[in-house]
Protein backbone atom coordinates (compact mmCIF):
# COMPACT_ATOMS: atom_id res chain seq x y z
CA UNK A 1 0.00 0.00 0.00
CA UNK A 2 1.70 3.35 -1.10
CA UNK A 3 0.69 6.87 0.48
CA UNK A 4 -2.41 7.49 -1.73
CA UNK A 5 -4.21 4.33 -0.78
CA UNK A 6 -3.73 5.68 3.10
CA UNK A 7 -4.76 9.06 1.68
CA UNK A 8 -7.62 7.49 0.63
CA UNK A 9 -8.67 5.37 3.97
CA UNK A 10 -8.10 8.19 5.87
CA UNK A 11 -9.81 10.56 3.41
CA UNK A 12 -13.18 8.15 4.25
CA UNK A 13 -12.41 8.26 7.88
CA UNK A 14 -11.27 11.15 8.95
CA UNK A 15 -13.93 12.99 9.97
CA UNK A 16 -15.60 9.71 12.08
CA UNK A 17 -12.41 8.71 13.87
CA UNK A 18 -11.76 12.64 14.64
CA UNK A 19 -15.80 12.88 15.86
CA UNK A 20 -15.11 9.66 18.01
CA UNK A 21 -12.32 10.26 19.38
CA UNK A 22 -13.02 14.02 20.36
CA UNK A 23 -16.38 12.13 22.43
CA UNK A 24 -13.99 9.68 24.02
CA UNK A 25 -11.65 12.06 25.13
CA UNK A 26 -13.49 15.45 25.29
CA UNK A 27 -10.72 17.29 23.97
CA UNK A 28 -10.94 18.01 19.99
CA UNK A 29 -7.30 19.41 19.94
CA UNK A 30 -5.67 16.55 21.23
CA UNK A 31 -8.25 14.17 19.32
CA UNK A 32 -7.02 15.56 16.05
CA UNK A 33 -3.40 15.57 17.04
CA UNK A 34 -3.89 11.47 17.71
CA UNK A 35 -5.32 10.99 14.64
CA UNK A 36 -2.78 12.96 12.49
CA UNK A 37 0.02 10.71 14.37
CA UNK A 38 -1.82 7.62 13.25
CA UNK A 39 -1.84 8.67 9.88
CA UNK A 40 2.08 9.18 9.96
CA UNK A 41 2.31 5.75 11.44
CA UNK A 42 -0.19 4.12 8.67
CA UNK A 43 2.27 6.16 6.12
CA UNK A 44 5.03 4.22 7.35
CA UNK A 45 3.95 0.94 8.34
CA UNK A 46 1.25 0.02 5.77
CA UNK A 47 3.76 0.10 2.31
CA UNK A 48 5.82 -2.82 4.93
CA UNK A 49 2.36 -4.56 5.95
CA UNK A 50 -0.73 -3.66 4.92
CA UNK A 51 -3.71 -4.29 7.68
CA UNK A 52 -6.07 -6.53 6.76
CA UNK A 53 -9.02 -3.85 8.55
CA UNK A 54 -7.23 -0.67 7.67
CA UNK A 55 -9.87 1.80 9.02
CA UNK A 56 -9.60 -0.15 12.38
CA UNK A 57 -6.11 -0.21 12.46
CA UNK A 58 -6.35 4.00 11.64
CA UNK A 59 -9.18 4.13 14.57
CA UNK A 60 -6.90 1.57 17.17
CA UNK A 61 -4.50 3.74 16.78
CA UNK A 62 -5.45 7.45 17.24
CA UNK A 63 -7.21 5.68 20.03
CA UNK A 64 -3.73 4.58 21.40
CA UNK A 65 -2.11 7.97 20.51
CA UNK A 66 -5.08 9.61 22.40
CA UNK A 67 -4.03 7.41 25.62
CA UNK A 68 -0.40 8.24 25.51
CA UNK A 69 -0.94 12.02 25.09
CA UNK A 70 -3.51 12.13 27.93
CA UNK A 71 -1.06 9.74 30.07
CA UNK A 72 1.25 12.76 29.71
CA UNK A 73 -0.85 15.06 30.97
CA UNK A 74 -0.25 14.69 34.94
CA UNK A 75 -3.49 16.83 35.52
CA UNK A 76 -6.04 13.97 33.54
CA UNK A 77 -4.74 11.25 35.80
CA UNK A 78 -7.80 10.07 36.86
CA UNK A 79 -9.22 10.34 33.63
CA UNK A 80 -6.84 8.30 31.79
CA UNK A 81 -7.42 5.85 34.39
CA UNK A 82 -11.06 5.56 33.44
CA UNK A 83 -9.09 5.28 30.13
CA UNK A 84 -6.88 2.90 30.45
CA UNK A 85 -9.28 0.45 32.20
CA UNK A 86 -11.79 1.14 29.59
CA UNK A 87 -8.50 0.29 27.03
CA UNK A 88 -7.80 -3.03 29.14
CA UNK A 89 -11.06 -4.47 28.37
CA UNK A 90 -11.24 -3.12 25.22
CA UNK A 91 -11.57 -4.85 21.41
CA UNK A 92 -8.53 -6.26 20.17
CA UNK A 93 -6.39 -3.75 17.41
CA UNK A 94 -8.08 -4.51 13.68
CA UNK A 95 -11.39 -4.91 14.90
CA UNK A 96 -11.42 -2.00 16.81
CA UNK A 97 -13.61 0.14 14.36
CA UNK A 98 -16.98 -0.71 14.91
CA UNK A 99 -17.17 -1.20 18.60
CA UNK A 100 -15.41 2.38 19.00
CA UNK A 101 -17.63 4.47 16.87
CA UNK A 102 -21.19 4.43 18.25
CA UNK A 103 -23.27 3.76 15.52
CA UNK A 104 -26.56 5.84 16.55
CA UNK A 105 -24.12 8.81 17.81
CA UNK A 106 -21.99 8.92 15.27
CA UNK A 107 -23.95 11.06 13.07
CA UNK A 108 -24.31 13.90 15.28
CA UNK A 109 -20.42 13.02 16.19
CA UNK A 110 -19.85 13.89 12.97
CA UNK A 111 -22.05 17.10 12.98
CA UNK A 112 -20.48 18.30 15.93
CA UNK A 113 -17.35 18.59 14.07
CA UNK A 114 -18.28 20.08 11.51
CA UNK A 115 -20.19 23.23 13.91
CA UNK A 116 -16.74 22.85 16.11
CA UNK A 117 -14.65 22.76 13.22
CA UNK A 118 -16.41 26.41 12.27
CA UNK A 119 -16.91 28.03 15.42
CA UNK A 120 -17.33 31.68 15.85
CA UNK A 121 -14.33 32.32 18.07
CA UNK A 122 -12.06 30.65 14.97
CA UNK A 123 -10.90 33.42 12.31
CA UNK A 124 -12.15 32.56 9.18
CA UNK A 125 -9.26 31.14 8.29
CA UNK A 126 -8.72 29.14 10.93
CA UNK A 127 -12.77 27.43 10.16
CA UNK A 128 -11.65 26.74 6.61
CA UNK A 129 -8.70 25.12 7.26
CA UNK A 130 -9.92 22.71 10.24
CA UNK A 131 -12.98 22.05 8.32
CA UNK A 132 -10.88 20.67 5.53
CA UNK A 133 -8.25 18.85 7.43
CA UNK A 134 -10.54 17.39 9.94
CA UNK A 135 -13.67 16.84 8.43
CA UNK A 136 -12.47 16.66 4.75
CA UNK A 137 -9.61 14.42 5.72
CA UNK A 138 -7.23 17.32 3.63
CA UNK A 139 -3.43 16.78 4.42
CA UNK A 140 -1.74 20.49 5.01
CA UNK A 141 -0.01 20.22 2.09
CA UNK A 142 -3.10 19.74 0.17
CA UNK A 143 -5.15 22.48 2.08
CA UNK A 144 -2.18 24.57 1.06
CA UNK A 145 -2.83 24.03 -2.25
CA UNK A 146 -6.13 24.97 -2.17
CA UNK A 147 -5.34 28.46 -0.90
CA UNK A 148 -2.38 29.01 -2.54
CA UNK A 149 -0.57 29.51 0.92
CA UNK A 150 2.67 28.32 2.46
CA UNK A 151 2.62 24.28 4.26
CA UNK A 152 3.67 26.28 7.24
CA UNK A 153 0.67 29.03 7.14
CA UNK A 154 -1.83 26.30 7.15
CA UNK A 155 -0.15 24.02 9.97
CA UNK A 156 0.06 27.39 12.29
CA UNK A 157 -3.58 28.07 11.61
CA UNK A 158 -4.89 24.46 12.46
CA UNK A 159 -2.57 24.86 15.44
CA UNK A 160 -3.59 28.20 16.53
CA UNK A 161 -7.09 26.95 15.81
CA UNK A 162 -7.18 24.04 17.99
CA UNK A 163 -5.66 26.63 20.95
CA UNK A 164 -8.29 28.96 20.64
CA UNK A 165 -10.92 26.48 20.98
CA UNK A 166 -9.47 24.76 24.27
CA UNK A 167 -8.94 28.33 25.71
CA UNK A 168 -12.58 28.88 24.68
CA UNK A 169 -13.43 26.00 26.85
CA UNK A 170 -15.77 25.30 23.60
CA UNK A 171 -18.17 22.12 24.28
CA UNK A 172 -18.05 19.01 22.03
CA UNK A 173 -21.55 18.90 21.25
CA UNK A 174 -24.53 20.00 18.61
CA UNK A 175 -25.38 23.48 19.82
CA UNK A 176 -28.99 24.02 21.67
CA UNK A 177 -31.70 24.46 19.38
CA UNK A 178 -31.66 28.46 20.13
CA UNK A 179 -28.85 28.87 18.23
CA UNK A 180 -28.45 26.22 15.35
CA UNK A 181 -30.01 27.81 12.47
CA UNK A 182 -27.47 30.83 12.81
CA UNK A 183 -24.52 28.44 13.59
CA UNK A 184 -25.26 26.16 10.85
CA UNK A 185 -25.09 29.45 8.47
CA UNK A 186 -21.75 29.94 9.72
CA UNK A 187 -20.84 26.64 8.82
CA UNK A 188 -23.12 27.01 5.18
CA UNK A 189 -20.65 30.32 5.12
CA UNK A 190 -17.34 28.12 5.37
CA UNK A 191 -18.46 25.70 2.67
CA UNK A 192 -19.62 28.56 0.13
CA UNK A 193 -15.84 30.17 0.98
CA UNK A 194 -14.02 26.92 0.52
CA UNK A 195 -16.42 26.39 -2.74
CA UNK A 196 -15.44 29.87 -4.06
CA UNK A 197 -12.23 29.29 -4.05
CA UNK A 198 -12.53 26.41 -6.38
CA UNK A 199 -15.15 28.60 -8.55
CA UNK A 200 -13.23 31.82 -8.82
CA UNK A 201 -9.71 31.30 -7.44
CA UNK A 202 -9.24 35.07 -6.31
CA UNK A 203 -5.54 35.08 -6.96
CA UNK A 204 -3.24 33.42 -8.98
CA UNK A 205 -2.61 32.04 -12.77
CA UNK A 206 -5.97 29.62 -12.78
CA UNK A 207 -8.96 30.70 -12.76
CA UNK A 208 -10.94 27.98 -11.93
CA UNK A 209 -10.04 24.89 -9.44
CA UNK A 210 -12.45 21.94 -9.66
CA UNK A 211 -10.62 19.97 -6.88
CA UNK A 212 -11.39 22.59 -4.24
CA UNK A 213 -14.28 23.30 -5.55
CA UNK A 214 -15.05 19.63 -5.34
CA UNK A 215 -14.21 19.28 -1.56
CA UNK A 216 -16.94 21.95 -0.78
CA UNK A 217 -19.79 19.93 -3.28
CA UNK A 218 -18.57 16.86 -1.00
CA UNK A 219 -19.14 18.00 2.87
CA UNK A 220 -22.44 19.69 1.60
CA UNK A 221 -23.60 16.26 0.54
CA UNK A 222 -22.27 15.35 3.69
CA UNK A 223 -23.92 18.18 6.19
CA UNK A 224 -27.38 17.54 3.39
CA UNK A 225 -27.07 14.07 4.31
CA UNK A 226 -26.74 15.04 8.20
CA UNK A 227 -28.87 17.87 8.32
CA UNK A 228 -31.76 16.80 5.96
CA UNK A 229 -34.76 19.23 6.96
CA UNK A 230 -32.84 22.10 6.57
CA UNK A 231 -33.97 23.86 3.80
CA UNK A 232 -30.74 25.96 3.28
CA UNK A 233 -28.14 23.21 3.63
CA UNK A 234 -29.69 21.96 0.18
CA UNK A 235 -30.04 25.17 -1.09
CA UNK A 236 -25.98 25.64 -0.25
CA UNK A 237 -25.69 22.31 -2.19
CA UNK A 238 -28.17 23.06 -5.17
CA UNK A 239 -25.94 25.99 -5.52
CA UNK A 240 -22.61 24.27 -5.73
CA UNK A 241 -23.82 21.64 -8.13
CA UNK A 242 -25.35 24.36 -10.65
CA UNK A 243 -22.51 26.31 -10.41
CA UNK A 244 -20.05 23.20 -11.16
CA UNK A 245 -21.97 22.40 -13.55
CA UNK A 246 -20.96 25.07 -15.63
CA UNK A 247 -17.27 24.27 -15.21
CA UNK A 248 -16.38 22.58 -18.43
CA UNK A 249 -18.05 25.73 -20.41
CA UNK A 250 -16.42 28.42 -18.21
CA UNK A 251 -12.79 28.18 -19.56
CA UNK A 252 -11.00 27.89 -22.96
CA UNK A 253 -8.07 25.24 -23.83
CA UNK A 254 -5.79 27.85 -23.25
CA UNK A 255 -7.51 28.45 -19.50
CA UNK A 256 -9.02 31.40 -20.21
CA UNK A 257 -12.44 32.51 -19.03
CA UNK A 258 -15.41 32.57 -21.36
CA UNK A 259 -18.09 34.73 -19.87
CA UNK A 260 -21.79 33.18 -19.23
CA UNK A 261 -22.85 34.67 -22.71
CA UNK A 262 -20.23 33.15 -25.01
CA UNK A 263 -20.14 29.73 -23.19
CA UNK A 264 -20.77 26.49 -25.17
CA UNK A 265 -23.63 25.01 -23.49
CA UNK A 266 -23.88 21.64 -24.32
CA UNK A 267 -20.81 21.48 -22.34
CA UNK A 268 -23.08 21.58 -19.13
CA UNK A 269 -22.48 18.78 -17.22
CA UNK A 270 -26.74 17.76 -17.42
CA UNK A 271 -25.99 15.27 -14.64
CA UNK A 272 -25.02 17.97 -12.09
CA UNK A 273 -27.79 20.37 -13.08
CA UNK A 274 -29.86 17.30 -12.66
CA UNK A 275 -28.55 16.85 -9.25
CA UNK A 276 -28.37 19.90 -8.54
CA UNK A 277 -31.91 20.88 -9.22
CA UNK A 278 -33.37 18.05 -6.92
CA UNK A 279 -31.45 19.55 -4.51
CA UNK A 280 -33.26 22.81 -5.07
CA UNK A 281 -36.57 21.20 -4.42
CA UNK A 282 -35.94 19.89 -1.35
CA UNK A 283 -34.93 23.61 -0.35
CA UNK A 284 -37.80 25.14 -1.76
CA UNK A 285 -40.08 23.40 0.86
CA UNK A 286 -40.33 26.40 3.34
CA UNK A 287 -39.54 29.22 0.63
CA UNK A 288 -36.14 30.10 -0.32
CA UNK A 289 -33.05 31.49 1.67
CA UNK A 290 -29.81 33.16 0.81
CA UNK A 291 -28.47 30.19 -0.80
CA UNK A 292 -31.83 28.61 -2.21
CA UNK A 293 -32.42 32.24 -4.19
CA UNK A 294 -28.76 32.12 -5.50
CA UNK A 295 -29.32 28.60 -6.37
CA UNK A 296 -32.77 29.37 -8.17
CA UNK A 297 -31.04 32.03 -10.38
CA UNK A 298 -28.54 29.84 -10.99
CA UNK A 299 -30.96 26.65 -11.83
CA UNK A 300 -32.68 29.86 -14.80
CA UNK A 301 -29.53 30.42 -16.31
CA UNK A 302 -29.03 25.98 -16.29
CA UNK A 303 -32.78 25.97 -18.34
CA UNK A 304 -32.34 28.24 -20.84
CA UNK A 305 -31.03 27.28 -23.95
CA UNK A 306 -28.94 30.46 -24.46
CA UNK A 307 -28.40 33.84 -23.15
CA UNK A 308 -31.03 35.82 -24.93
CA UNK A 309 -33.79 32.92 -24.29
CA UNK A 310 -32.91 33.57 -20.43
CA UNK A 311 -36.18 34.73 -18.33
CA UNK A 312 -34.00 37.85 -17.40
CA UNK A 313 -37.38 38.82 -15.48
CA UNK A 314 -37.17 35.46 -13.17
CA UNK A 315 -33.52 36.68 -12.60
CA UNK A 316 -33.88 40.67 -11.44
CA UNK A 317 -37.09 39.06 -9.47
CA UNK A 318 -35.18 36.78 -7.61
CA UNK A 319 -32.11 39.38 -6.93
CA UNK A 320 -34.83 41.60 -6.16
CA UNK A 321 -35.78 38.98 -2.82
CA UNK A 322 -32.07 37.84 -2.06
CA UNK A 323 -31.36 42.12 -1.84
CA UNK A 324 -34.30 41.75 0.61
CA UNK A 325 -33.47 38.90 2.63
CA UNK A 326 -29.56 38.96 2.43
CA UNK A 327 -29.20 42.56 1.77
CA UNK A 328 -25.34 42.82 -0.11
CA UNK A 329 -23.66 45.60 -2.40
CA UNK A 330 -22.56 41.94 -4.43
CA UNK A 331 -26.23 41.22 -4.90
CA UNK A 332 -27.59 44.66 -6.25
CA UNK A 333 -24.32 44.93 -8.76
CA UNK A 334 -25.60 41.44 -10.05
CA UNK A 335 -29.05 42.57 -9.81
CA UNK A 336 -27.74 45.68 -12.07
CA UNK A 337 -26.09 43.03 -14.53
CA UNK A 338 -29.91 41.09 -14.80
CA UNK A 339 -31.74 44.53 -15.27
CA UNK A 340 -29.75 45.16 -18.07
CA UNK A 341 -30.57 42.33 -19.73
CA UNK A 342 -34.85 42.45 -18.76
CA UNK A 343 -35.15 46.57 -19.52
CA UNK A 344 -31.76 47.46 -20.45
CA UNK A 345 -28.14 49.08 -19.95
CA UNK A 346 -29.45 52.47 -18.69
CA UNK A 347 -31.33 51.59 -15.73
CA UNK A 348 -28.82 49.47 -14.55
CA UNK A 349 -26.17 51.99 -14.86
CA UNK A 350 -28.32 54.08 -12.70
CA UNK A 351 -28.39 50.89 -9.94
CA UNK A 352 -24.15 50.88 -10.62
CA UNK A 353 -24.00 54.75 -10.15
CA UNK A 354 -25.52 54.69 -7.03
CA UNK A 355 -23.62 51.44 -5.76
CA UNK A 356 -20.38 53.74 -6.73
CA UNK A 357 -21.83 57.20 -4.96
CA UNK A 358 -22.41 55.33 -2.09
CA UNK A 359 -19.15 53.25 -2.04
CA UNK A 360 -20.53 50.26 -1.22
CA UNK A 361 -17.59 48.52 -2.65
CA UNK A 362 -14.54 50.06 -2.54
CA UNK A 363 -11.91 49.15 -4.46
CA UNK A 364 -13.84 46.04 -5.94
CA UNK A 365 -12.94 45.28 -10.12
CA UNK A 366 -16.68 43.71 -10.48
CA UNK A 367 -17.93 47.23 -10.09
CA UNK A 368 -15.35 48.99 -12.37
CA UNK A 369 -16.21 45.34 -14.96
CA UNK A 370 -19.78 46.18 -15.18
CA UNK A 371 -20.02 49.80 -15.32
CA UNK A 372 -17.58 49.49 -18.61
CA UNK A 373 -19.78 46.87 -20.05
CA UNK A 374 -22.81 49.03 -19.64
CA UNK A 375 -20.95 51.96 -20.91
CA UNK A 376 -19.95 50.36 -23.74
CA UNK A 377 -23.64 49.29 -24.80
CA UNK A 378 -24.39 52.50 -24.21
CA UNK A 379 -21.81 53.51 -26.67
CA UNK A 380 -19.74 55.78 -24.50
CA UNK A 381 -16.61 54.05 -26.09
CA UNK A 382 -13.54 56.47 -24.35
CA UNK A 383 -15.51 56.11 -20.64
CA UNK A 384 -15.96 52.60 -21.24
CA UNK A 385 -12.27 51.96 -22.02
CA UNK A 386 -11.35 53.93 -18.91
CA UNK A 387 -13.28 51.90 -16.78
CA UNK A 388 -12.36 48.38 -18.22
CA UNK A 389 -8.75 49.84 -17.56
CA UNK A 390 -9.57 50.29 -14.09
CA UNK A 391 -11.29 47.18 -13.67
CA UNK A 392 -7.80 45.46 -15.03
CA UNK A 393 -5.55 47.27 -12.66
CA UNK A 394 -7.93 46.22 -9.46
CA UNK A 395 -8.62 42.24 -10.22
CA UNK A 396 -5.94 39.74 -8.57
CA UNK A 397 -7.02 37.13 -10.77
CA UNK A 398 -4.28 36.95 -13.99
CA UNK A 399 -6.56 34.94 -16.36
CA UNK A 400 -9.38 37.62 -15.86
CA UNK A 401 -7.24 40.48 -15.98
CA UNK A 402 -6.09 39.98 -19.50
CA UNK A 403 -9.52 39.74 -20.72
CA UNK A 404 -10.57 42.74 -19.40
CA UNK A 405 -7.33 44.51 -21.31
CA UNK A 406 -8.50 42.75 -24.13
CA UNK A 407 -11.71 44.57 -24.05
CA UNK A 408 -10.59 47.90 -23.07
CA UNK A 409 -8.18 47.66 -26.61
CA UNK A 410 -11.18 46.73 -28.40
CA UNK A 411 -12.97 49.51 -27.78
CA UNK A 412 -10.01 52.11 -28.42
CA UNK B 1 -11.40 14.57 -8.31
CA UNK B 2 -12.96 11.80 -10.81
CA UNK B 3 -16.45 9.73 -11.66
CA UNK B 4 -15.42 5.98 -11.00
CA UNK B 5 -18.01 2.87 -11.73
CA UNK B 6 -18.36 0.03 -9.73
CA UNK B 7 -19.06 -2.30 -11.93
CA UNK B 8 -20.75 -5.78 -10.05
CA UNK B 9 -20.47 -9.41 -11.75
CA UNK B 10 -21.63 -11.44 -10.49
CA UNK B 11 -21.71 -15.75 -11.18
CA UNK B 12 -24.07 -17.99 -10.95
CA UNK B 13 -22.54 -19.25 -7.59
CA UNK B 14 -22.19 -15.78 -5.73
CA UNK B 15 -25.80 -15.13 -7.27
CA UNK B 16 -26.81 -18.27 -5.80
CA UNK B 17 -25.36 -17.50 -2.57
CA UNK B 18 -26.70 -13.63 -2.00
CA UNK B 19 -30.42 -15.40 -3.15
CA UNK B 20 -29.61 -17.73 0.02
CA UNK B 21 -29.95 -14.94 2.54
CA UNK B 22 -31.60 -12.02 0.08
CA UNK B 23 -33.06 -9.88 3.32
CA UNK B 24 -29.38 -9.87 5.14
CA UNK B 25 -27.73 -8.45 1.64
CA UNK B 26 -30.60 -6.08 1.12
CA UNK B 27 -30.02 -4.85 4.50
CA UNK B 28 -26.62 -4.54 4.69
CA UNK B 29 -26.28 -3.05 0.84
CA UNK B 30 -28.67 -0.26 2.25
CA UNK B 31 -26.55 0.45 5.27
CA UNK B 32 -23.48 0.67 3.02
CA UNK B 33 -25.81 3.28 0.84
CA UNK B 34 -26.14 4.95 3.67
CA UNK B 35 -22.70 5.21 4.35
CA UNK B 36 -21.52 6.34 1.43
CA UNK B 37 -24.28 9.19 1.20
CA UNK B 38 -23.11 10.58 4.39
CA UNK B 39 -19.56 10.55 2.90
CA UNK B 40 -20.59 12.58 0.20
CA UNK B 41 -19.65 10.21 -2.36
CA UNK B 42 -22.32 8.50 -4.51
CA UNK B 43 -24.02 9.63 -6.74
CA UNK B 44 -26.16 6.62 -8.07
CA UNK B 45 -26.81 2.95 -7.18
CA UNK B 46 -28.87 0.48 -9.26
CA UNK B 47 -29.30 -3.36 -9.31
CA UNK B 48 -30.33 -4.86 -12.51
CA UNK B 49 -32.89 -7.65 -13.15
CA UNK B 50 -32.30 -11.82 -13.37
CA UNK B 51 -30.17 -11.65 -16.76
CA UNK B 52 -32.30 -14.58 -18.02
CA UNK B 53 -35.38 -12.13 -18.40
CA UNK B 54 -33.08 -9.67 -20.75
CA UNK B 55 -32.80 -9.14 -24.37
CA UNK B 56 -29.45 -8.70 -26.34
CA UNK B 57 -29.44 -6.54 -29.67
CA UNK B 58 -26.77 -8.04 -31.90
CA UNK B 59 -25.59 -5.52 -34.65
CA UNK B 60 -23.19 -8.18 -36.13
CA UNK B 61 -25.38 -8.90 -39.05
CA UNK B 62 -27.08 -6.00 -41.67
CA UNK B 63 -29.84 -5.68 -39.21
CA UNK B 64 -30.31 -5.76 -35.78
CA UNK B 65 -31.24 -9.29 -34.52
CA UNK B 66 -32.97 -9.62 -31.55
CA UNK B 67 -33.52 -12.84 -28.89
CA UNK B 68 -33.75 -13.30 -25.46
CA UNK B 69 -31.94 -14.25 -22.55
CA UNK B 70 -28.62 -13.41 -21.04
CA UNK B 71 -25.60 -12.12 -22.87
CA UNK B 72 -23.50 -14.48 -24.61
CA UNK B 73 -21.14 -16.59 -22.82
CA UNK B 74 -20.30 -14.62 -20.10
CA UNK B 75 -19.20 -15.93 -16.70
CA UNK B 76 -19.24 -12.80 -14.75
CA UNK B 77 -22.40 -11.00 -15.59
CA UNK B 78 -23.14 -7.13 -14.80
CA UNK B 79 -25.61 -7.03 -12.11
CA UNK B 80 -25.46 -3.44 -11.11
CA UNK B 81 -23.41 -0.57 -10.33
CA UNK B 82 -22.35 2.32 -7.86
CA UNK B 83 -21.45 5.47 -9.27
CA UNK B 84 -19.09 7.67 -6.77
CA UNK B 85 -17.82 10.86 -7.00
CA UNK B 86 -14.41 10.52 -5.27
CA UNK B 87 -10.87 12.08 -4.70
CA UNK B 88 -8.62 9.35 -6.41
CA UNK B 89 -8.84 5.40 -8.00
CA UNK B 90 -7.47 4.71 -4.58
CA UNK B 91 -10.48 6.01 -2.85
CA UNK B 92 -12.94 4.49 -5.74
CA UNK B 93 -10.65 0.88 -5.23
CA UNK B 94 -10.90 1.83 -1.05
CA UNK B 95 -15.07 1.45 -1.25
CA UNK B 96 -15.17 -1.23 -3.72
CA UNK B 97 -13.33 -3.35 -1.04
CA UNK B 98 -16.31 -2.14 1.72
CA UNK B 99 -19.38 -3.15 -0.80
CA UNK B 100 -21.05 -6.50 0.46
CA UNK B 101 -20.88 -8.28 -2.17
CA UNK B 102 -21.09 -12.32 -2.64
CA UNK B 103 -18.77 -14.69 -2.12
CA UNK B 104 -17.32 -15.45 -5.79
CA UNK B 105 -17.95 -12.11 -7.64
CA UNK B 106 -16.19 -9.73 -8.69
CA UNK B 107 -15.87 -5.43 -8.77
CA UNK B 108 -15.04 -4.14 -11.84
CA UNK B 109 -13.72 -0.14 -10.96
CA UNK B 110 -14.28 2.15 -14.04
CA UNK B 111 -13.21 5.57 -14.19
CA UNK B 112 -15.82 7.97 -15.95
CA UNK B 113 -13.87 9.83 -18.99
CA UNK B 114 -15.02 13.77 -18.85
CA UNK B 115 -16.77 14.76 -21.61
CA UNK B 116 -13.60 16.34 -23.08
CA UNK B 117 -11.92 13.17 -23.10
CA UNK B 118 -11.64 10.52 -26.48
CA UNK B 119 -12.27 7.01 -24.76
CA UNK B 120 -9.09 5.25 -24.81
CA UNK B 121 -10.52 2.30 -26.93
CA UNK B 122 -10.87 5.42 -29.75
CA UNK B 123 -7.27 6.34 -29.43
Amino acid sequence: MGRADVEAVWRIESARIVAALTRFTGDFGLAEDAAQEAVAEALVSWPLACPANPAGWLMATARRRAIDAIRRRTALQDRYAELAADLAVGPAAGSAVDEDIDPDKIDDDVLALMFISCHPVLSPEARVALTLRVVGGLSSEEIARAFLVPVPTVQARITRGKKTIAAAGVPFELPAAAERRERLGGVLSVLYVIFTEGSTATSGERLLRPDVAYEAIRLARTLAALQPDEPEVHGLLALCELTAARFPARTGPDGSPILLEDQDRRLWDFSAIRRGLAALAKASTRGLGPYGLQAAIAATHAAAPSVEATDWERIVLLYEVLGRVAPSPVVELNRAVAVAMASGPAQALAIVDELIALDRLPGSHLVATVRGELLARLGRRPEARAELELAARLCANQRERSVLLRKAAALS
Amino acid sequence: MAKYMLIMRGTDESNAAMMADIDEMMATTRQFIEEMVKAGVLLAAEGLDDPSRGVVVDFSGQAPVVTDGPYGETKELFGGYFLLDVASQQEAVEWASRVPAAPGSKIEVRRVAGSDEVPQAAQ
